[in-house]
């Protein structure tokens, strides 16, 4: 016989983790986003209050940054997507031999430092590199130069998360019994039928975990538009950033890292509700 | 799919896939509207010549006809063949009744409701349109890729043993709905299977394949009556055979007697088919009547004496193994009109059979080729001590 209480023991060191590292952490953060200020100065500290006007104080403030990361995220996963598709489809269905060691290729940049490879596509993107000056010789920049512009900062946030994206639908894609590809050729599918009709469907639970692994993150990201954008290209991550580190405003960091959490949380469902959710576990 | 069925012909079809070849120069005509069973053992190419056929593999040379036109190097999405596959391969993602209208679809009909709802009905799986495959039984999953393929009326359907997941009972319903569905649809239907007794039974025309190529191929009762080679004697059911000698010439009315060691049989002229001298003798094993010495009398033609070695009573009939004098062995399959009279090991037997039952290989055929158990024997005077024919599986 097994005892009732057996699964919920299992779930208890997962419960305590999150009870201790998200929910206690996540009650501060809402404490804090209440918080009223002692002083006109930062220095002069907080009081605990139920300031309810510190969020539309800081909407009111940074909704460009707000809108600004959730399209550059949008677009970094949609780009991404567009890259990590065919390489994944690639490796899972043509590489043969050469499978493993395209696989270790894409993780390959994951050893190195984020910082370090966000600052090398400074290097890149610079207007003195080999980059800009062939697309300028082309005449295909409007601008003349890449760096500091919203382009680098898509660029650089759709390199950075790559991996994440070609891993779960390389995954999804090695899943599929190739003699079910075959029996859809069999049954009058083209290659493009196929595709449309049985690997895209199929594929759709590692599409859809990618894009979150992607958008996620990149949505909270500052890095990349802090080194490869301008003022005008920051992202929520910067403002947050500066709010806690810099100026040291706590409530109104706080209520921005809190809003940003709900508004990611109901774009996620919205999402997964559209794309669905059966494949996805 | 307003065009007639038409003949499928392979041309000297070769398959290698590196060094090893797994289909070796077959040709092979098979009628429209006909039941063709390809059986062989495991690995003697009968996926591969399917899969080039359906077009998923391309042969190393040769040609692959469906009436007149050359399909050889056409893709499956544009030949009007369908297959079966081995391990059913249905679409996971859909639910049983697109599936089945999964080959409608992409040839852009439309109305698929009406003939999906026949297919099924005829597949018996009416309540299950809106499963989805995982829901269902591997039984059912089997009948679902058999609508599928069924559905679209292709000139060929190819079923690469559709039936080898399915419990003896199941397997037996399901091979009559299948002979039942292609009379009913007659379209040409390329089964293979390596289960001898569904392609006897359900086959107008059998091919026993064996190392890439096609040993025999005829009617069911021809092949399994008149093997040509060794292996397609034990492949097929099973065989006594002992190298024997050819006692001269006799006429045609009394047939020609054979020294097979020490005994004689005799066998019709046609059965030699020209061949004289040294030969293989053949003999099934239900062919052959034991009974005790002292009704030796009622015996058909052929007579030897033995005794038991080995006794198995298997309910619709008892199998023996006699140990002749010479030391060669001889299966013989009783029909169980009466289990009291059942010998014992080491009982002397009287045995016989019917000249018109034996069948005569080559002499060079490799008596062991298709058994099971290929453990060598030891090289003996073939005609001093005949190798032993396939000894019934005593368990
Ligand atoms: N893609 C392949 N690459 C290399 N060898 C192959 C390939 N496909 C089949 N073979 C080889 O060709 C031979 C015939 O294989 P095939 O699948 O046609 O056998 P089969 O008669 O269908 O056997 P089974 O009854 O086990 O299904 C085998 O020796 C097999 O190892
Ligand atoms: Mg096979």
């Amino acid at each position: 016989m097994r005892r009732r209480s057996t699964p919920y023991l299992l779930l208890l060191p997962g419960m305590a983790w999150l009870g201790f590292f998200f929910l206690i952490p996540l009650a501060s953060l809402l404490a804090t986003s209440l918080q009223r200020p002692l002083g006109p100065s930062t220095e002069d500290g907080f009081a605990p209050a139920l300031e309810f006007t510190n969020y539309s104080a800081a909407l009111l403030a940074y909704w460009p940054q707000f809108l600004k990361s959730f399209a550059f995220a949008g677009l970094a996963s949609l780009i991404g997507l567009l890259i990590a598709f065919p390489l994944a489809y690639f490796i899972a269905f043509r590489a043969g031999r050469w499978r493993m060691l395209m696989l270790v290729l894409v993780v390959l940049p994951l050893f190195s430092s984020f910082l370090l490879r966000t600052n090398a596509w400074k290097t890149l993107l610079s207007s003195e590199g080999f980059i800009v000056e062939t697309l300028n010789a082309l005449a295909l920049l409007p601008d003349d130069r890449v760096l500091n512009t919203p382009i680098a900062v898509i660029a650089g946030l759709t390199y950075n998360f790559l991996p994440f994206l070609v891993l779960p639908i390389y995954a999804s894609l090695d899943r599929i019994d190739k003699a079910v590809v075959e029996a859809a050729a069999d049954l009058y599918a083209t290659a493009a039928a196929r595709l449309r009709t049985v690997i895209l469907p199929l594929a759709a639970p590692g599409v859809l975990s990618g894009v979150l692994l992607t958008f996620i993150p990149a949505a909270g990201d500052y890095i990349n538009a802090q080194l490869l954008g301008s003022i005008q290209d920051k992202m929520i991550g910067n403002v947050i950033q500066s709010q806690f580190i810099i100026v040291r405003d706590y409530p109104t960091a706080s209520a921005l890292s809190f809003m940003f959490m709900v508004t990611i949380l109901v774009l996620v469902l919205l999402y997964i509700r559209r794309v669905g959710t059966r494949e996805l576990v | 799919m307003t065009t007639a069925v038409e003949d499928l012909h392979l041309v000297g079809v070769t398959k290698r896939f590196g060094e090893a070849t797994a289909v070796a120069d077959l040709s092979l005509d098979v009628p429209a509207g006909s039941f063709f069973a390809l059986l062989g053992p495991s690995g003697c190419g009968k996926t591969t010549t399917l899969r080039m056929v359906a077009g998923l593999e391309l042969p190393s040379s040769g040609r692959i006809l469906l009436g007149e036109r050359d399909i050889t190097r056409r893709p499956p999405y544009r030949r009007n063949v369908n297959t079966v596959f081995q391990s059913y391969a249905l679409f996971p993602h859909l639910d049983i009744h697109d599936n089945v209208a999964f080959g409608l679809r992409r040839r852009g009909i439309r109305a698929v409701d009406a003939p999906v709802r026949e297919m099924l009905e005829l597949v018996e799986l009416g309540g299950f349109a809106r499963r989805r495959p995982a829901q269902l039984s591997g039984g059912q999953q089997q009948r679902v890729a058999l609508a599928r393929a069924l559905i679209n009326r292709p000139d060929v359907l190819l079923l690469d043993e559709p039936l080898g997941a399915l419990d003896l009972k199941l397997r037996r319903q399901m091979q009559l709905e299948l002979k039942r569905i292609q009379t009913e649809v007659g379209i040409t239907f390329i089964h293979v299977t390596h289960d001898q007794e569904e392609a006897l039974t359900m086959a107008d025309t059998v091919a026993v394949m064996n190392g890439g190529r096609i040993e025999q191929l005829g009617s069911p009762i021809d092949v399994y009556e008149g093997p040509q080679t060794a292996f397609v004697a034990n492949f097929l059911g099973q065989a006594n055979l002992y190298p024997g000698v050819t006692a001269g010439a006799g006429a045609e009315a009394t047939g020609v007697a054979i020294t097979i060691a020490d005994a004689t049989v005799t066998v019709p002229v046609s059965a030699l088919a020209g061949r004289s001298g040294r030969v293989v003798v053949g003999v099934r094993p239900e062919k052959v009547r034991v009974v005790d010495p002292s009704a030796e009398h009622d015996l058909p033609a052929n007579r030897l004496q033995g005794t038991i070695a080995e006794v198995a009573f298997v309910g619709v009939s008892t199998q023996y193994v006699i140990a002749l004098p010479s030391g060669a062995r001889l299966a013989a399959f009783e029909q169980n009109l009466d289990p009291r009279e059942v010998g014992r090991p080491g009982e002397p037997v009287a045995l016989g059979w019917e000249p018109r039952h034996t069948f005569i290989l080559d002499a060079d055929e490799d008596l062991r080729a298709g058994l099971l158990d290929q453990t060598p024997v030891p090289p003996a005077d073939p005609v001093a001590a005949p190798l032993s024919g396939s000894a019934p599986g005593a368990r």
